[in-house]
C-alpha cells in the first residue's frame, strides 16, 4: 500500500491502449477548439493593422501584411470614440460604485442568520429573476422619474443583481465565522463597525470580483443607453460602436478624403477591425491580471445555486 | 462564561440537542437595526425598479395613455392580446423565439459539459490552464462588439467567403438571408460563452476526490468509464440547477444581440417578442399593446420555468425550490 502511495504519479501514468486513444483524442478536440476561439480573436488584430485591399482579398491568413496604421488614425480622428469613452468611463466608475456599496451591503445583512425576514426578503429578490414587469413598464417607471436622457437611467435601474447579491451572501455566509462576530460583539462593536472594520477587510476577493462583474457589464452595455438616451453627447462607446460596426456609419470625419466608394469600403472595413481593437483594449490589458478574480466569482457562484 | 454565550441574544448557532432559545423578535429586530438599514437601499431598488413595473402591467388591460396613469387610463380587458394572438406576425414571433431558445439549450447546455470533462482529463496542467484562458476570453467581449465580428467575419468580402472562395465555393450573403440568421445567432452564441459556462462544471470536478478515481483505476476502468460512472455524476445537480435556470431565462434569452443581428432581410427569421416588444412599444409608442405582448411572452417563461423545475425534482431529486 505504502508503495501504491509512493508511485501514484506512476500509477496515474499507467495507461491502458484505450486510454492513450482517448488522450490523443482529447488533445486533438481541445487544441481544436481553443484554435476556432482564439483565430478569430487574432485575425482581428492582424486584420486592423494589415492593408485593407490585401484582406479584402483574402491574403492575409498568419501574418500581417504591408502594416499600416491608417485604420487607428481615422479612428483616433473621430470625436464620438472620445466622447463615448469618457462617458463609458464615467458610467463605468460611478455605477460600479453604488452596485458595488448596495450589493455588499445588503449580502452582508442577509448572510447574518439572525437577521429577522432573511427569507422574506431573498425571496423578494429571487422572485425577480424570475419574473418581471418587463421592458415598457419599466421605461415608463424610469421615464416618470424623470431619469430619461440622464446619465442615472443607465446606473439606478441595474443598481443590484440578484446573482450578484447570491454570489457576495454566499461568500460571508462562508468565509466569516460567527464567533468572529459574537467576540466583537461581547467587545461592545457594533453592526456597522464590525462590517467596514472587520468583514470588508477580511473580504477583499469578493469585493474584488465584485467591482470586476459589475465594471464589465458597464462597460459592455448598450442596450439601456439605447432606449434612455437621446443625446449623443451622452452616448456610451458601445452605442458609437454600434454605429460604426453594425449600421456602417463611418463618420465623414474617418472616410472623408477617400474618393472612390470602394476604396471607401474598404477602410471602412479597416476601421472596424480597428474600433473592435479599441473598445476592447482595456479589457486585454487588465485580463491576465483579473483573471482570476472572475474564475473565482464564477466558482463561489457555484458553490450554491 | 460558557451559559452566558448561550443566552446572549444574538448568537444563533446551537446544536441540534440545545432548546431553541425563545426570542422575541421585536428585540432582535431592534438589536441589527443597522442590518436593516444596510439592507434598505436595495429593497428600495427592488421595489422601485422591480415591483413597480410588475404592478404597471396593468397597463397591458388599458389603452394607457400617460397623461392619465395606471389608474387613470380606461380599461379595455383582453383586447391587446386578442389582437396579438390574431395579428399576422404572432405565429412567426413565437416560433422564432420557441426555436431560437430551445436550439440555444440544445447545444449551450451540454456542450460546456463535454469541454469540462474534457479538460478535466488533461494531465499536461499547463496546457490546460492555457486553453481555459483562451477559451473563456470571449465571454467579456461585447455585444456589440460580438455582432460587429459577426458582420465583418461573413460579409461578402469577409475571412468566411474568402475562405469558402479558396475551395472553389460562391460567396454566401449570411447577414441578408433569413436562413443563416439562426445558425449564426447560436454559433456565435457557444463561441462566446462555451468556456466561460464550462468553468462551473470544472469547479464541481474539482471537487471529486482523487481517491475515487484510484478506485476506479484499480478495478480497471478506462478514462471512458471513470467519466461516465465518476464524473458525470458528480457534476449532475449543478447540471440540473443550471439547466432549471436556463429555462427560467428561455424566453428572455439574447434579446440585444438578435436585435444587432437583424436587417431588413433576415428580420423575419431574426425577429423574437422581446424584440418586437421593443420595436412597438418603444420605437412606435404602443406602450398598451406591447406590455400585453411582453406580459404573454413573461407568462409562457414562468410556466416553462415550473415545469421544468418540476421535472428536474421528479428526476434527479434537485431542483431550484
Amino acid at each position: 500500500m505504502s508503495n501504491f502511495v509512493m508511485n501514484r504519479t506512476k500509477f496515474w501514468a499507467r495507461k491502458s491502449r484505450e486510454d492513450k486513444i482517448f488522450d490523443v483524442l482529447n488533445l486533438f478536440l481541445l487544441s481544436g477548439l481553443m484554435l476556432v476561439v482564439l483565430y478569430p480573436l487574432y485575425f482581428v488584430v492582424i486584420a486592423s493593422i494589415s492593408n485593407p485591399d490585401y484582406v479584402y482579398n483574402g491574403e492575409v491568413w498568419l501574418w500581417p501584411k504591408e502594416i499600416t496604421f491608417e485604420g487607428y488614425q481615422r479612428i483616433f480622428q473621430d470625436g464620438r470614440i472620445w466622447t463615448g469613452y469618457k462617458n463609458t468611463i464615467v458610467y463605468t466608475v460611478v455605477g460600479t460604485f453604488v452596485n458595488v456599496a448596495l450589493t455588499l451591503m445588503a449580502a452582508y445583512a442577509l448572510s447574518r442568520k439572525d437577521l429577522a425576514g432573511r427569507n422574506f426578503f431573498m425571496f423578494m429578490f429571487l422572485f425577480t429573476m424570475f419574473f418581471s414587469g418587463g421592458l415598457i413598464p419599466t421605461y415608463l417607471v424610469v421615464k416618470n422619474l424623470g431619469l430619461v436622457n440622464t446619465m442615472w437611467a443607465l446606473i439606478l435601474p441595474k443598481a443590484v443583481a440578484v446573482w450578484n447579491l447570491i454570489v457576495a451572501k454566499t461568500f460571508f455566509q462562508s468565509t466569516i465565522p460567527d464567533e468572529l462576530l459574537e467576540s466583537a460583539q461581547m467587545d461592545g462593536c457594533s453592526n456597522t463597525k464590525f462590517f467596514f472594520k472587520i468583514v470588508l477587510p477580511l473580504s477583499k476577493p469578493i469585493v474584488a470580483v465584485m467591482v470586476l462583474f459589475y465594471a464589465v457589464t458597464h462597460w459592455n452595455s448598450f442596450f439601456d443607453a439605447l432606449i434612455y438616451l437621446n443625446d449623443e453627447e451622452l452616448y456610451p462607446l458601445q452605442l458609437v460602436l454600434r454605429s460604426i460596426l453594425i449600421q456602417n456609419e463611418a463618420s465623414a470625419s474617418m472616410l472623408g478624403d477617400v474618393e472612390s466608394f470602394a476604396a471607401q469600403q474598404r477602410i471602412a472595413d479597416l476601421i472596424k477591425y480597428g474600433v473592435i481593437i479599441v473598445a476592447a483594449v482595456p479589457l486585454l490589458i487588465l485580463y491576465p491580471f483579473i483573471q482570476k478574480y472572475f474564475v473565482k466569482g464564477a466558482m463561489i457562484g457555484s458553490i450554491k445555486g | 462564561m460558557e451559559t452566558k454565550v448561550k443566552t446572549l441574544p444574538w448568537r444563533r448557532t446551537r446544536t441540534k440537542s440545545e432548546p431553541k432559545v425563545k426570542r422575541s423578535s421585536k428585540k432582535k429586530i431592534w438589536q441589527n437595526y443597522e442590518l436593516y438599514l444596510f439592507l434598505l437601499p436595495t429593497i428600495i431598488y427592488f421595489i422601485i425598479f422591480h415591483y413597480i413595473p410588475m404592478y404597471g402591467i396593468l397597463i397591458a388591460f388599458q389603452d394607457y395613455m400617460p397623461t392619465q396613469g395606471v389608474w387613470g387610463s380606461p380599461w379595455v380587458g383582453f383586447e391587446h392580446f386578442i389582437r396579438f394572438f390574431n395579428s399576422f406576425q404572432f405565429w412567426n414571433l413565437l416560433e422564432n423565439t420557441l426555436e431560437l431558445s430551445f436550439l440555444q439549450l440544445l447545444f449551450g447546455f451540454p456542450l460546456p459539459i463535454i469541454v469540462a470533462l474534457l479538460l478535466n482529463q488533461l494531465r499536461n496542467q499547463k496546457y490546460k490552464k492555457f486553453v481555459q484562458t483562451v477559451i473563456y476570453a470571449p465571454h467579456f467581449i461585447s455585444v456589440v462588439v460580438l455582432v460587429g465580428m459577426v458582420y465583418v467575419f461573413f460579409s461578402p468580402n469577409g475571412l468566411i467567403n474568402n475562405f469558402i472562395m479558396i475551395f472553389g465555393g460562391d460567396p454566401i450573403y449570411f447577414m441578408s438571408e433569413a436562413s443563416w440568421f439562426k445558425p449564426l445567432y447560436i454559433s456565435s452564441g457557444l463561441w462566446q460563452e462555451t468556456g466561460w459556462a464550462a468553468i462551473i462544471y470544472l469547479a464541481a470536478l474539482a471537487g471529486v476526490s482523487p481517491e475515487v478515481h484510484e478506485a476506479a483505476i484499480m478495478d480497471g476502468a478506462s478514462k471512458m468509464q471513470r467519466i461516465r460512472h465518476v464524473d458525470i455524476p458528480a457534476i449532475m445537480p449543478t447540471a440540473m440547477i443550471l439547466l432549471v435556470l436556463s429555462v427560467g431565462n428561455l424566453m428572455n434569452i439574447g434579446f440585444e444581440k438578435a436585435y444587432l443581428m437583424q436587417t431588413p432581410l433576415n428580420v423575419s427569421a431574426g425577429e423574437i417578442i422581446p424584440t418586437y416588444v421593443y420595436k412597438v412599444g418603444l420605437q412606435s409608442a404602443q406602450y398598451s399593446f406591447a406590455a400585453a405582448v411582453g406580459l404573454f411572452n413573461a407568462v409562457i417563461n414562468f410556466i416553462l420555468l415550473w415545469a421544468v423545475n418540476r421535472a428536474a425534482k421528479k428526476l434527479s431529486g434537485s431542483g431550484l425550490w
